[in-house]
């Protein structure tokens, strides 16, 4: 069996997903998605494997590679549609909600005018997110209606129109930590609280959010499995987060990160992963 | 260990010996980050790499 490891930044994860394919005996190799270039009435790149694991960090060059690589042929871990759903919160956040996974108020503004409605409605503190992208980039906990009015002025002076379109979350109460769940197929690989580093709210790792292993119980387990489905499974991260009124799921992420996890579980996270992934081609 | 220059403040980056073409290394006097594009030998090749677009993340 041969694997396709493709990237765009080649990070710790790409690096030890091909050491651990090697380690099960699986040939793998590292592809640098900067480097290919596709005919799309013609087809062909080579060989790229028997089947392609996507690592591309860039929403958009992610989905386009997928894509066509489908178009060839390739099985692909995650599959197009599970990308989209995941890369843009919009859809994200519909596949939860019809699937019955608990999940944060959200309302969707197509303008400036909007949003301001929406933010009164959902009642401040809200979250105001990015539709793609972020790592927490561009989130922001807005507390009133003049903080609100900024920000969106703010982002209307960018030039990519998604950002004059608003995502506005209701603002969960919860402790200073939120979930992690790396889920493979039906498996939960690992799960950790991430806990927010000395005076940040957020607690994504890329921002020095810190991770500690624990077992969820069987209501959260059974939660993070029904949001990893409904956007179509797969290799994915699932966050939530502990509301007063229980756990609600807040992001399904289609190339997760797992460095922090994998820092606080004592098994590979990369191992279940490519096991996972061998097991889809079959 | 391998050596190469930052094309920003010229001071010497450090390239670990295990590094590998794709792999991302920065400079630690500026922090200029790097992408390996090519090894040979003792001598590494390096491009400036990209900067975080706004559709990077999880």
């Amino acid at each position: 069996m041969r694997l396709g490891i493709t990237f765009d930044r080649l990070r710790w994860e790409e690096k030890a997903l091909k050491e651990e394919a090697e380690s099960l005996g699986v040939r793998a190799e590292l592809l640098d998605a900067k480097g290919l270039s596709f005919d799309l009435l013609k087809g062909g790149n080579g060989d790229l494997g028997d089947v392609v694991l996507q690592r591309c960090i860039s929403h958009y060059r992610s989905l386009f590679l997928t894509r066509m690589l489908e178009a060839e042929g390739y099985t692909v871990v995650n599959p197009y549609e599970v990308a989209e759903t995941c890369g843009n919160k919009m859809a994200t956040t519909i596949a939860l909600a019809k699937a019955g996974v608990p999940t944060p108020r959200t309302m969707v503004a197509l303008s400036s005018e909007s949003a301001e409605k929406a933010a009164e409605e959902l009642g401040y503190p809200v979250v105001l997110k990015p539709f793609t992208g972020s790592w927490g980039r561009m989130v922001s906990v807005v507390r009133d209606r003049a903080t609100l009015q900024a920000m969106v002025e703010l982002r209307e002076e960018l030039p990519s129109p998604i950002d004059h379109m608003f995502y506005i979350q209701e603002c969960i109460e919860r402790p200073p930590r939120d979930i992690r769940a790396v889920v493979a197929g039906d498996q939960v690989v690992a799960c950790v609280h991430r806990y927010a580093p000395e005076g940040e709210w957020r607690t994504n790792v890329a921002r020095g959010g810190t991770s500690k292993v624990f077992t969820p119980e069987a209501g959260l387990k059974e939660i993070i499995l029904k949001a990893a489905a409904c956007v179509g499974g797969g290799v994915l991260g699932v966050d939530a987060m502990e509301s007063p009124k229980g756990y609600v799921v807040h992001e399904v992420n289609n190339t997760v990160e797992f460095k922090g996890a994998q820092s606080a579980v004592d098994w590979s996270i990369p191992k279940k992963v490519i096991e996972y992934v061998m097991e889809a081609k079959r | 260990m391998m050596n190469s220059k930052c094309a920003e403040c010229d001071a010497g980056v450090a390239i670990p010996s295990d590094a590998i073409v794709g792999e991302i290394v920065s400079c630690k006097e500026c922090g200029a980050e790097y992408e390996v594009t090519e090894l040979n030998g003792d001598m590494a090749m390096l491009k400036p790499a990209e900067q975080v677009e706004e559709d990077w993340g999880e």
